[in-house]
């Protein structure tokens, strides 16, 4: 009962919280309020019994939304938002997109035939959802993993608009490079 | 937290550790207190010592006189200070560090046996990212928030190799149970088979404390930086906060690294003290031994030098508990 109670109320503290990011004039404010929002749904998560996949959502969540802070702080706009702004744009058209995709939702979670649960969770649940994940999966991971990160090593070298000729010079020899900002290790 | 963050161990997870009952939160936050003040008071005697100046019973009583200074001093206010996040940034490092707390057992005894304890803690100390940044923004003050993005500079680099240093006694417990982590090492303590890991996590708690080298976030080069603009109880706040961050952090690595509460002649709690007081006395003397390390230039130590010997700590762990099994 009290844990049903606690459940319910934290489904309401993530959705007004996730309301409130609309509702605020602060970038820094509409961030947290979206963390608050995040950890509502990861405590939630934590209720389902699933304590690792919770606690992790919790975890990447408030560091995600620090992240994005400094981010949002740094590009929004014309005024780098540090001031008060509106957290709204083409208002009308979203809130129409919200409305139907909710409604959208909300009729499939009504309509579909939910099936009834077959067999009973692991005693580990960590454990199985990783043998889940990574068991028979293995080789995929093993192959998309280097490919993810050779994505990302290529986006970051096809966006940054500095060369290694710009960093060692024409001859590729000067040391130490010539960076805008000296790296911690002397390279 | 509700019964259902609590699930029992296998019974082949080792001594079992008893879950206390709610009410011992009470005590979690007694002696996160305790082991905080003693932080400020060691800091408070070797202040005075390196300014040669005056016993060390009146240095060690420092701190309670700053403590009480702050407390009848008057709160600074600031125009247009985003109020409610600049509050919950400086009160929210305690509570960060009192839910830490919570999933390190006190010999035989804890309060919140979490299956992914190690998780958990690892959680609470990102939120530290997030409150810390908080305070730096909601004085709407340009210094305050050039220190709040040092300290977020300063995260990118120590947060990765903190995690991955975390993962290396895991890997040897094979569990995410701080208990069964601390039952894991009888005989041979897990500092003494991965220091790099031991190291690489006493920066990180270093780190998450704005202690020592990772302090220029409050350096008086920033006029105090993310304290800035805090006065009176909201300062008291944020240093408590800081010390029972760093407290927190001593108490972790004892079930982690350092055998738990094993120990010859006294009972399990006592070493789990001693040996938290010991850790946190290193990090408390370590302030005024290590430089400050910028955080521009520190972005390239955590991820060209601490991140890959960490991951190779890690593997090395992974392939020598393999072997082992």
């Amino acid at each position: 009962m009290l844990v049903d109670i606690a459940f319910v109320a934290l489904g309401v503290v993530a959705v007004l919280s996730g309301a409130a990011v609309f509702v605020v004039d602060s970038m820094a404010r509409a961030t947290y309020a979206l963390a608050v929002s995040f950890v509502a749904v990861g405590v939630q998560v934590l209720f389902l019994q699933q304590s690792y996949v919770g606690v992790v959502v919790i975890l990447m969540m408030v560091m995600e939304m620090a992240v994005m802070a400094v981010y949002m702080v740094m590009f929004m706009g014309m005024n780098p938002a540090l001031m008060p702004m509106s957290m709204v744009h083409s208002n009308r058209t979203a809130v129409a997109t919200a409305v139907l995709t909710f409604l959208l939702l909300a009729a499939g979670i009504l309509v579909v035939d939910w099936p009834a649960r077959r067999g009973s969770p692991p005693p580990e649940v960590t454990e199985a959802l990783g043998e889940a994940l990574m068991g028979p999966q293995m080789l995929v991971m093993a192959v998309i993993s280097p490919v993810m990160v050779a994505t990302i090593v290529a986006g970051v070298v096809l966006a940054a608009p500095r060369t290694r000729y710009d960093r060692f010079g024409d001859d590729l020899r000067q040391r130490p490079p010539d960076d805008p900002q000296p790296g911690g290790v002397g390279r | 937290m509700g019964e259902p963050l609590l699930t029992s161990l296998p019974a082949a997870a080792g001594p079992a550790v008893v879950t206390v009952a709610p009410a011992w939160a009470v005590a979690v936050v007694a002696v996160l207190g305790a082991l905080a003040l003693a932080a400020a008071a060691l800091d408070g005697v070797l202040s005075a010592r390196s300014a040669s100046a005056g016993g060390a019973l009146g240095a060690a009583g420092r701190p309670l006189g700053e403590a009480s200074r702050l407390l009848r001093q008057r709160r600074r206010t600031t125009v247009q200070a985003d109020t409610l996040l600049w509050r919950t940034g400086g009160a929210g490092l305690l509570v960060a560090a009192a839910l830490m707390l919570a999933v390190v057992p006190l010999g035989r005894w804890t309060v919140a046996d979490l299956a992914v304890g190690v998780v958990w803690f690892n959680a609470m100390d990102v939120m530290v990212w997030a409150l810390v940044w908080l305070v730096g923004w909601g004085a709407n003050s340009a210094h305050a928030l050039v220190g709040g993005y040092r300290f977020l500079a300063h995260g990118l680099g120590y947060e990765l190799p903190l995690m991955f240093a975390l993962v290396a006694p895991a890997i040897a417990a094979g569990s995410l149970n701080v208990g069964a982590v601390a039952a894991a090492q009888d005989g041979l303590w897990f500092a003494a088979w991965m220091p790099v890991a031991f190291l690489v996590y006493l920066l990180g708690v270093a780190g998450f404390s704005v202690w020592g080298p990772f302090a220029p976030a409050l350096g008086t080069d920033v006029a105090g930086g993310v304290r800035a603009e805090l006065s009176g109880v909201d300062r008291l706040v944020l240093e408590t906060g800081r010390y029972a961050l760093l407290a927190a952090g001593a108490a972790f690595a004892v079930p982690m690294f350092l055998g738990g509460g094993a120990g010859p002649l006294l009972p399990d709690w006592a070493w789990t003290l001693v040996k938290t007081l010991a850790v946190l006395a290193l990090l408390v003397w370590a302030r005024r031994r290590l430089p400050a390390l910028r955080p521009d230039l520190f972005m390239e130590i955590g991820w060209l030098v601490l991140l890959p010997a960490a991951l190779v700590q890690d593997l090395l762990v992974a392939v020598v508990t393999v072997w082992r099994s």
